[in-house]
C-alpha cells in the first residue's frame, strides 16, 4: 500500500477493484465502514460478480473479467477530455511535461522495438528526449505533440465510451456513473482511494492494470495524499514481508537485484543501478544503490567482504534466465532440467495452474522436501485419492521428505501487513509434535551444508564457508537476533559529511541514511534499516496515539521505510509547501523544515523553493505517466485480451495477431497447444477466495470446515437456464486442461453480459477445498487455469481463463 | 462452558413458576441490547465461530445445497447462522442482504411462556432470555412458543438450545462473543437506551444516503426485543431472509396457558418425573409419553417445523 489501512477512512471515494476487499481483507475493510460513517464516503465495486464487498457498497458495476485497462483507460481519457483533472498537482508534480524521443510510439497494438521471436521489446526509443546537460526536455505548456500528457491523450483516445461498453460488457449508464463519481476527487479537497489485490495482479496484463490505476490517480492528484494512494491489499499475512526480504529469484533484499549473467563487472553492475537524476537537483534516492549493497555484503560475508574483492561481487549468483519464476521452474521440472526442490509454506500442487502439468513435474524429481505445519496436498501428490487426485503411486519414484514447521503464533517475529506496517509478535502456544521453526530447519541444512565443503570440499565453496553466522546458539538463530541484523549495525564509527557522529561502532544503526559503501556499516535489509535501533525493538511498540486525529500513529509498530506511513506525502502540499486544504493536510513547510502527522518523504530541510519533486524515488522526482523502460510490454498500459479470451480477438487491434494477448507475456511455446478457444470452451471463468478460508490451509480446521463445508462453483441464472441447472445440482466445470465437480450456486449477483457483440456468461469458482483436510474431499481448482502468467511479475492467469459447464 | 455462574439475584421472570422473583436488590441492572446493522454486514461469518467458540459448540461438517448460507439452519450446535438473502427491486437493482439470525430475547418471551417446566426458561432483569438445561425436560413446547423459530431439540440429550446473548459474559461485564468478533459494527452492544440512540442515528444516516424506508426492528408484538435490527428496508422486513413482519406469541400458547396450565404444571411434573425415572432406566427417551395432551402438543411442534423448514432452508432466495 501506498497508504495504509487505517487512513482508508480518510477517503471520499474507495473503489474495491481487482478485489473483493470485503470478502478476503474483513478486518481491515472496517476502515471502508469507518470512511462511510466519518466521511460520508461512497463505495464503489467493479468486479465479475456482485460480491460481499457489493452488498455494503454504494454503487456496483459488473465487468468482464480481464478488461479492467479498457475501463481504467477509458476513465483516463474521460477525464482529460471533460478537463477534470488536477492541473496544478499534474503539472508540478508529474512528468506531463516532458518530451518523448521522437522515434517513440505505438502501431497497430504494437509499441517500438518488439521482438516478435524472443517476445521482448528493445526499450532504447521508450525514454525521453534529453538535452545536453543530460536531462530531460520539457514543455510546461503541455502543447508539444510528444509531450507525455499529449501522447497519453492520444494513446487512451481510443478508449471510447463505445469501446468501454463493448469490451467490458458494463452497461453504459454504470460506465459513466463511476467515472463521474471518480472526477469528483479531481479537486483538492477530495481523495479517493484504490484497493486492489489478486484480482488485479493474476492476469498476464496484471502490472499495467495497476500502472492505469496509478495513472488515474496522477491526473487525480490522488497520490501521497491523506485517503487517497493505490493499495494493495496483500494476499497472504507475509507476503508483503517476502518481498520486501527479496525471496524471489531475480531479487535480493530491500528491492536490489541479483545481476544477470553478463553483467560480470561489479561496476558496471553497480552503474545500471545507480539511477541519477533525469531532471536537475531531483533526489533520485536509487543513486545511493552501493550504500545498500555494501552492507548487505557486509551482513552477509563480514570480513571476507572488502574493496578490493568488490565486496565479494562474484560470489553471487548471476542469472542465465532473466528470471527464475514458479513457471520457470516448473516448466524446467517437467522438462527434466531439476532433481530437487525444496518446498518451503508452500502447496504448489494446489496453488500453482494446470495441475496436471504440476503433478508430471513433481513425479519427475528424485526428491522432494516439504516444510509445512500441514499435511498439504503437495506433500501427498503421489497417493491417490480416487477421482480427486487420481494418480498411480507405483509410477512415481519421487521421494518425498516431509519437515513439520511451527505455525506463525507458535513463535516471535515480525509480521509485515500491507501497509508495510512490521508488528512484533510474541510465541502464544508452544509448537506441536516436532515440529520446529523454519529458521531451525534451515540452520540445520546450513550447518550440514557447511561441514560437507569443509571437510570434502567443493566446487565453489567460498559463499558457503564464509557465510556469517553471529547467532549466540549456531543451531538456533532467534528472532531478535535476525531482526538486529536486517536493521544493521556499524562496524566502524560512521560518520557525516561534516564529521559529525553518525553512529559508534558496534551500535545499531539508526536509519539508512547511515548505510556507507565504505564497509563501515552492515546491514541485511536496507528498508528495514530503523526497526531496531539502539533505542531497542521498534516493531514491538504499541503506542496508539493519534496526535492529529487523522489516524497517523506513528508510535504503533514501525512501518518502512523510516516509519513512514504514507509514501510520496511530500504532493500533500501544493508546490508552496502548503496543504492543498485544510482538512487533508499531512506535512507542510514550516519556513524552515517539513514538519507534520507523518515522516516527511522528503529531504527535511528543502525547502519549496527549490522545486524538487515529491517522489524521490523516481529519476525525475515526479510520479511517472510515462513508465519509460520499467514495465516489458510498454510505457502506457495497453489492454490485451486474456490468453483464453470468450471473443476471441482484441477489439482495441483487431487486425494484428501479435496484439491479441499480451505480446511479453510469460508463456512457454510448449504450453500454448493448451489453450483452448471459445467454440470449444464457450464460458468466462475466474477464481477466488472466500471469507470462510484461507486458500487450502482451513480446511484442515473444524470451524472453517463447517462455515463452508464442500466445493461450489458460482454461475448466472442466465447460464443456469440455458444449461437447465438448478440451485444445488451437482455441475461439472471443464477445461482444456482438466476438470472439477462441484455444486451449483445459481445467482442473479453473476450477470449475462454483452460483448463485442457476443452473449458472455461468467463462471466464479472458488479456490478452496482439496483432497486434505477436514472439509468436503474435491478437485483442485487449479485443474483448470492455465500456464501463462504476467510479462513483468510472470503471476499466473488465474482469474482469465475459458470454461465449459455442464449439468452432471 | 466458560463464566458458568449467572446471577440468580437477578432473576425477573421464570417459566411455569408463580414464585416471586427475588426483590432486595435495589434496582443497577441496565436493560440491555444488541444492534444489528444489516447494512453494514458483510456475512464474513466471524461471528458465527465466535459463537462456537465462546460456547465450545461443534456442528457437523454439513454440505453445499448451492447457497452461502452455512449451516444451513439453526441447529442444537449452532445458535446464530447468516441468512444471505438476493433482492432485487422493481427497477432490477439488486441487492444482497445478510442478516444474522439469532434469539432475539424479547420482551415478552413466547418460549418462556410456553415452557411448562418451572425455572428451565429464565428472563434476567438485564432482559436476557436464558435457557437453564438442567431444568429442560426436552418437550418442545418453547420451539412452538417462539415467532422467531428460535429454539432447537437436541438428539443428543433432549434439551433445547439456543442463544444465550452470551449471558455467561454479559454478567460479568463483557459484551457478547459475536459482538466481540465483529469487524465492521454491524453488531454492537450496550444499553437499551444507547442502542436505540445508536439505531436511530444508523437509520438516519441511511435516510441520508436513499434508503428513505430504512428504519428499526424492534416488533412490538414480543413487547420489543433486545437484539434489534437496523434495516435498510423497514417496510419488508420479510425480504432478510422470511423475518416476520408482526411476530406474535401463538394464541395456542395462551390458551395453553389460561385454560390447563394448572393442570398441565401437575401433568407434566409427573411427566418430568416419569422420564427422569425412564431416562435413568434405560437412557435418553425417544418420545414423550403417558401425557396423551403432551403428545398432541408435541406433533403439533413437529408439524410447525416440518411448514418452517422449507423456508428456513431457503437461504439465497430473493
Amino acid at each position: 500500500m501506498t497508504n495504509h489501512w487505517v487512513d482508508i477512512r480518510n477517503a471520499n471515494l474507495i473503489l474495491s477493484m481487482g478485489g473483493n476487499s470485503a470478502e478476503a481483507h474483513p478486518v481491515g475493510f472496517r476502515w471502508v465502514m469507518e470512511a462511510k460513517y466519518r466521511n460520508n464516503a461512497k463505495l464503489v465495486t467493479v468486479d465479475p460478480r456482485f460480491t460481499r464487498t457489493g452488498a455494503v457498497a454504494d454503487f456496483t458495476a459488473e465487468i468482464r473479467t480481464g478488461t479492467d485497462i479498457i475501463f481504467l483507460g477509458g476513465l483516463i481519457s474521460h477525464l482529460i477530455e471533460t478537463d477534470q483533472i488536477q492541473h496544478e498537482y499534474v503539472r508540478n508534480y508529474t512528468d506531463a511535461a516532458l518530451i518523448v524521443r521522437e522515434d517513440f510510439g505505438f502501431h497497430d497494438g504494437l509499441f517500438t522495438g518488439f521482438e516478435p521471436v524472443t517476445g521482448t521489446y528493445d526499450k532504447d526509443t521508450w525514454h525521453y528526449e534529453i538535452n545536453d546537460e543530460g536531462f530531460a526536455r520539457r514543455d510546461d505548456t503541455l502543447q508539444h505533440p510528444r509531450c507525455v500528457y499529449q501522447l497519453m491523450r492520444k494513446h487512451y483516445s481510443r478508449y471510447t465510451l463505445d469501446m468501454v461498453e463493448t469490451v467490458c460488457g458494463m452497461p453504459r449508464h454504470k460506465i459513466q456513473r463511476i467515472w463521474d463519481m471518480v472526477a469528483e476527487t479531481a479537486v483538492p479537497g477530495q481523495t479517493m482511494t484504490i484497493l486492489y489485490a489478486l484480482g488485479w495482479t493474476q492476469h498476464s496484463i496484471g502490472s499495467q492494470i495497476i500502472r492505469a490505476a496509478a495513472m488515474v490517480q496522477l491526473l487525480l492528484g490522488n497520490m501521497g495524499m491523506v485517503g487517497g494512494g493505490v493499495n494493495a491489499l496483500r494476499g497472504h499475512s507475509n507476503i508483503q514481508g517476502l518481498t520486501d526480504l527479496g525471496l524471489l529469484s531475480n531479487l535480493l533484499p530491500g528491492y536490489m537485484s541479483l545481476a544477470q549473467a553478463e553483467e560480470q563487472d561489479y561496476r558496471e553492475y553497480i552503474e545500471k543501478r545507480t539511477r541519477e537524476p533525469l531532471l536537475p537537483d531531483e533526489v533520485s534516492y536509487w543513486r545511493h544503490y552501493e550504500r545498500f549493497h555494501v552492507s548487505l555484503m557486509k551482513a552477509w560475508f563480514g570480513d571476507a567482504a572488502t574493496e578490493a574483492n568488490n565486496w565479494c561481487y562474484d560470489w553471487l549468483p548471476k542469472l542465465s534466465e532473466p528470471l527464475y519464476d514458479v513457471l520457470h521452474t516448473f516448466h524446467r521440472m517437467h522438462n527434466g532440467e531439476i532433481n530437487g526442490y525444496f518446498c518451503q509454506g508452500f502447496n504448489p500442487l494446489a496453488s500453482f495452474p494446470h495441475k496436471a502439468k504440476i503433478t508430471e513435474s513433481l513425479s519427475k524429481l528424485k526428491y522432494l522436501v516439504v516444510m509445512d505445519p500441514l499435511a498439504t496436498e503437495t506433500s501427498e501428490f503421489w497417493k491417490n485419492y480416487g477421482e480427486y487426485n487420481p494418480v498411480n503411486p507405483e509410477e512415481i519414484q519421487t521421494e518425498v521428505f516431509s519437515l513439520p514447521t511451527t505455525c506463525f503464533a507458535e513463535e516471535d517475529g515480525a509480521i509485515v501487513n500491507s501497509a508495510r506496517w512490521l508488528q512484533w509478535h510474541w510465541a502464544a502456544a508452544p509448537p506441536p509434535g516436532e515440529a520446529r521453526p523454519d529458521v531451525e530447519i534451515m540452520a540445520g541444512l546450513f550447518h550440514r551444508l557447511q561441514y560437507m565443503y569443509r571437510e570434502e570440499g567443493g566446487a565453489f565453496p567460498d559463499p558457503i564457508l564464509n557465510l556469517t553466522w553471529y547467532y549466540r546458539q549456531p543451531a538456533f538463530p532467534g528472532p531478535s537476533e535476525l531482526a538486529r541484523e536486517y536493521n544493521g549495525w556499524a562496524l566502524r564509527d560512521v560518520y557525516d559529511e561534516n564529521r559529525n557522529l553518525v553512529c559508534r561502532a558496534g551500535e545499531q544503526l539508526p536509519d539508512f541514511g547511515a548505510l556507507r559503501d565504505d564497509g563501515s556499516t552492515s546491514c541485511g535489509c536496507w528498508i528495514f534499516s530503523g526497526s531496531w535501533t539502539e533505542e531497542g525493538n521498534q516493531m514491538a511498540r504499541r503506542d496508539n496515539s493519534d496526535p492529529y486525529g487523522i489516524g497517523m500513529t506513528l508510535g504503533w509498530a514501525w512501518a518502512w521505510p523510516v516509519n513512514r506511513r504514507i509514501l510520496y506525502n511530500r504532493a500533500s502540499a501544493r508546490p508552496d509547501g502548503t496543504p492543498w486544504t485544510r482538512e487533508k493536510a499531512l506535512i507542510w513547510w514550516n519556513g524552515t523544515r517539513w514538519v507534520g502527522a507523518d515522516i516527511p518523504d522528503f529531504p527535511k530541510q528543502s525547502p519549496p523553493s527549490a522545486g524538487l519533486g515529491p517522489f524521490i524515488m523516481n529519476q525525475t522526482g515526479r510520479g511517472q505517466l510515462f513508465a519509460r523502460d520499467r514495465m516489458a510490454e510498454g510505457p502506457f498500459p495497453e489492454h490485451y485480451e486474456p490468453f483464453e479470451s470468450p471473443i476471441g480477438m482484441n477489439p482495441l487491434n483487431p487486425d494484428n495477431p501479435l496484439a491479441k494477448n499480451n505480446p511479453a507475456a510469460r508463456v512457454f511455446e510448449e504450453d500454448r497447444e493448451n489453450f483452448a478457444t471459445f467454440e470449444e470452451f464457450p464460458h468466462a471463468a475466474t477464481t477466488y477466495r472466500l471469507t470462510e478460508h484461507f486458500h487450502f490451509w482451513t480446511t484442515h480446521a473444524l470451524l472453517n470446515a463447517i462455515m463452508q463445508p464442500e466445493k461450489f462453483v458460482e454461475i448466472g441464472t442466465g447460464l443456469a437456464e440455458e444449461l437447465g441447472i438448478e440451485r444445488g445440482d451437482r455441475v461439472r466445470v471443464v477445461s482444456k486442461r482438466g476438470h472439477v465437480d462441484a455444486v451449483a450456486v445459481v445467482t442473479k449477483r453473476i450477470r449475462t453480459l454483452q460483448v463485442a457483440g457476443k452473449t458472455v456468461h461468467q463462471v466464479g469458482i472458488p479456490l478452496h477445498w482439496g483432497f486434505k483436510g477436514v472439509a468436503k474431499k474435491a478437485h483442485l481448482t487449479n485443474e483448470l487455469t492455465p500456464f501463462v502468467g504476467d510479462a513483468n511479475t510472470q503471476t499466473p492467469e488465474f482469474k482469465s481463463f475459458l470454461v465449459r459447464v455442464e449439468k452432471l | 462452558m466458560r463464566g458458568d455462574q449467572i446471577n440468580l439475584q437477578n432473576i425477573v421472570a421464570r417459566s411455569a413458576s408463580n414464585a416471586p422473583s427475588p426483590q432486595i436488590r435495589d434496582g443497577g441492572v441496565e436493560e440491555v441490547t444488541k444492534l444489528i446493522d444489516v447494512s453494514r454486514c458483510i456475512g464474513c461469518k466471524a461471528c458465527q465461530v465466535a459463537c462456537s467458540e465462546w460456547n465450545d459448540l461443534r456442528d457437523e461438517v454439513g454440505e453445499c445445497v448451492g447457497v452461502y448460507d452455512n449451516p444451513l439452519d439453526l441447529t442444537p450446535n449452532t445458535w446464530e447462522v447468516m441468512r444471505f438473502n438476493e433482492y432485487e427491486d422493481e427497477q432490477g437493482n439488486l441487492e444482497w442482504l445478510i442478516r444474522k439470525d439469532n434469539c432475539m430475547h424479547c420482551e415478552e418471551p413466547g418460549c418462556l411462556e410456553a415452557c411448562p417446566a418451572p425455572g428451565a426458561i429464565v428472563k434476567y432483569a438485564n432482559g436476557i432470555v436464558d435457557f437453564n438445561s438442567e431444568h429442560c425436560i426436552g418437550c418442545g413446547y418453547c420451539v412452538a412458543g417462539c415467532p422467531f423459530d428460535i429454539p432447537r431439540i437436541s438428539e443428543k440429550d433432549e434439551k433445547a438450545y439456543k442463544c444465550t446473548l452470551c449471558s455467561d459474559r454479559v454478567f460479568h461485564g463483557l459484551e457478547p462473543a459475536c459482538v466481540k468478533s465483529c469487524p465492521t459494527g454491524s453488531i454492537m452492544f450496550g444499553t437499551r437506551e444507547d442502542m436505540h440512540e445508536l439505531a436511530a442515528a444508523r437509520t438516519d444516516f441511511l435516510k441520508g444516503r436513499g434508503y428513505e424506508k430504512a428504519g428499526i426492528y424492534d416488533p412490538a408484538g414480543v413487547g420489543g426485543t433486545h437484539v434489534i435490527y437496523v434495516l435498510q428496508h423497514a417496510d419488508k422486513p420479510e425480504i432478510y431472509g422470511n423475518l416476520p413482519e408482526d411476530p406474535r406469541i401463538s394464541p395456542m400458547v395462551d390458551a395453553w396457558k389460561g385454560v390447563t396450565k394448572p393442570l398441565m404444571s401437575a401433568a407434566v411434573g409427573l411427566a418430568a418425573l416419569t422420564g427422569f425415572f425412564h431416562y435413568a432406566i434405560k437412557g435418553p427417551k425417544e418420545e414423550p409419553e403417558d401425557d396423551p395432551d403432551e403428545r398432541t402438543a408435541t406433533a403439533a411442534v413437529r408439524t410447525d417445523e416440518e411448514s418452517a423448514s422449507p423456508d428456513s432452508q431457503e437461504g439465497d432466495r430473493p
